[in-house]
């Protein structure tokens, strides 16, 4: 009895807290029907907002995965000074209001920051522009990858590292054949977390977009933009199909665990 | 291939506490030495530092009379087995056998099929033809062991390190594997070096073993000769039980502290004054309480079973009870349910934990 009281509980919760949010979503985007709903995604705004989205999340990708893999290894594998201190620091972000870290490139990178003006002068635009939006979004993802990594990698220990290194290996072969192999689960798992956030993060990005239509707006931004301008049909549209971007990630996430357990039974 | 350490110190990193305190150590070529001692004693230190996993403050390692560069110059050299074998679980046996031959540089690679060649040689000399495709997971602690073995012979080393490679296994398996592992070293002209804290494996397995203390090597020596002539207090109670007596050496006599021990005469010319006498169990003889031994207020002697082909009585004394043991054959003619007096004249003598006589 206690039983099904618990899951109703949690599933009820669960309904109302998790499902019913996007439901609501696509319901209101496709109020008018498919095809109005389709009509307008053809908005050129929208089309550079989906382009836009699409290159951050790549940067933020490709920077993190590179990042992620020699700071946790640096942190693993190595004893040194400040170690305990830079652990700390890479959770940074997590703890910071994203509004905050947005102000922060702003007063770098601003017409009235430290860099700005010197940077202005020299036809180089950071803030208002794309490359302050990427700034702003890579430092809101940072943790993601090294945080999933870490503990993983200080499991492991540096047995299969230091087997490896007697065989010869160097530090190149180390790393592709032997750290990142056993690691690539959680590495997986780290990326897609920083897909979905760099996807959907809107307050470190709108502090320093400056909300240009079809220059500096995301998709959360563009979407913020269209509800404020009553268009709600085209808002939640494109509300939609950033909620399945974002949700795909995740759900991959849980593929190869997936996948394991597939094998795992078969075996 | 010979190893040669020479004044070898290695410093604990973040503090000033000496792990290794300038070691050297000859190992001719073909010799299987036991490093043993207690935890903490610095024998995976000294297995690590010649193996170049660890850095250390002063000191030069020669194979064959030769400075080692690189750590690609040394994988050639040196094969290392891990205490924990860490094979890596996401290849195959197969692959993880033949990785220090992969990851060669393109020039000095074998071809496929050579290595390929190797390692089946390998599998079928460690008596796994058939598990080249099986993952680690897969396989017993024994079998782990023997691929962990064939990854670190794979580049064909001289030498072969071990750290305590017996130490998952259960007790079966372990004096199989020892004893194969000892005519493997034979079979293939190895220089194998052997770091275990069992100093009954040590003294099974290996000509030469070197017994670490606090950083130091106490005694490098032939199994007999350490077990027949120990050089310190530590290594007597080290390679097996020993009993100490304390007593006063006194004109050539050595003259106990207990009741119930006899005095035995002293043939080395030494000063007088205190000293310990240390004796193992099988070597203490009790004699019957006769008439000159009156005094000596004899021990009652109680039987304590019988195990690998010895009795065990335990004898007891003023202040303490102390095993003592008999061989089980030979015909005895003390009944030791009796009382008797202690005959400790086989003991060794050492003086501040340090051998004299």
């Amino acid at each position: 009895m206690k039983k099904y009281l618990l899951w109703a509980i949690t599933w009820g919760l669960i309904g109302i807290v998790l499902l019913m949010p996007p439901a609501v979503v696509v319901v209101e985007a496709l109020k008018n029907g498919l095809g109005p709903a389709l009509e307008t995604l053809k908005d050129p705004d929208g089309i550079a907002a989906i382009w836009l989205t699409l290159e951050v999340s790549l940067v933020s990708i490709s920077v993190n995965t590179i990042f992620g893999v020699l700071a946790a290894w640096l942190l693993t594998k190595y004893r040194f000074p400040g170690r305990s201190a830079l652990l700390v620091l890479v959770e940074l972000p997590l703890s910071i209001s994203p509004v905050v870290s947005g102000l922060v490139w702003l007063l770098l990178f601003g017409a009235q920051g430290w860099w700005g003006p010197s940077l202005e002068a020299a036809g180089i635009h950071i803030a208002f522009a794309v490359p302050g939006i990427m700034l702003a979004t890579l430092f809101v993802t940072l943790p993601y990858v090294v945080r999933t990594l870490v503990p993983l990698m200080e499991q492991q220990g540096c047995d299969a590292e230091e087997a490896a290194m007697l065989a010869g290996a160097n530090f190149w072969q180390i790393l592709w054949h032997v750290t990142l192999p056993g690691a690539r689960v959680a590495l997986f798992s780290g990326i897609l977390l920083t897909t979905a956030r760099a996807m959907g993060e809107f307050g470190a990005v709108s502090v320093v977009s400056g909300h240009i239509p079809g220059l500096t707006e995301t998709m959360p931004l563009h979407i913020e933009s269209l509800y404020n301008g009553y268009q709600t049909v085209a808002a939640f549209t494109m509300a939609t199909l950033l909620a399945a971007m974002a949700m795909s990630a995740v759900l991959l996430r849980s593929a190869p665990e997936w996948i394991a357990r597939r094998r795992g039974a078969q075996a | 291939m010979s190893v040669t350490v020479q004044k070898l110190v290695r410093t604990a990193p973040g503090s000033d506490r000496q792990l290794l305190k300038s070691v050297s150590l000859d190992v001719p070529t073909g010799h299987f030495v036991a490093l043993v001692g207690p935890s903490g004693a610095g024998k995976t230190t000294l297995l690590r530092a010649i193996a170049g996993l660890d850095v250390c403050d002063s000191g030069t390692l020669l194979l064959d009379g030769q400075k080692v560069e690189t750590m690609q110059d040394r994988a050639r050299k040196i094969g290392f087995v891990f205490q924990n074998y860490a094979l890596f679980p996401h290849m195959t046996v197969a692959r993880n056998i033949s990785f220090g031959l992969d990851v060669q540089p393109r020039g000095s690679r074998l071809s496929r099929q050579d290595r390929a060649a190797r390692v089946q040689e390998l599998l079928d000399l460690m008596q796994l033809p058939d598990m080249g495709a099986a993952y680690p997971a897969r396989l017993s602690g024994g079998q782990r062991q023997r691929v962990a073995l064939a990854r670190a012979l794979a580049s064909g080393p001289g030498v072969l390190l071990l750290d305590e490679p017996f130490g998952a296994l259960d007790p079966i398996v372990r004096r199989t594997i020892r004893s194969w592992l000892r005519s493997l070293h034979d079979r293939l002209g190895l220089t194998t070096i052997l770091v275990t804290h069992d100093q009954e494996e040590a003294l099974e397995v290996a000509d030469r073993i070197v017994v670490m203390q606090q950083g130091l090597i106490v005694q490098d020596a032939a199994p007999d000769i350490l077990d027949q002539s120990p050089e310190t207090a530590f290594v007597m109670e080290f390679m097996g039980e020993a009993i100490t007596f304390r007593g006063t050496l006194n004109n050539g006599q050595f003259v106990p502290d207990e009741g119930g021990v006899l005095p035995f005469p002293v043939a080395a010319h030494l000063e007088s004054g205190p000293i310990d006498a240390m004796i193992r169990p099988f070597e203490i003889g009790i004699v019957s309480a006769g008439n000159a031994e009156k005094m000596l207020s004899p021990v009652s002697v109680v039987s304590h079973g019988a195990r690998n082909g010895y009795r065990h009585y335990l004898a007891r004394l003023t202040d303490r009870t102390i095993s003592v043991s008999a061989p089980d054959w030979g015909n005895d003619s003390i009944n030791f349910a009796e009382a008797g007096v202690l005959d400790i004249s086989r003991a060794r003598l050492f003086k501040n934990g340090l051998r004299v006589v």
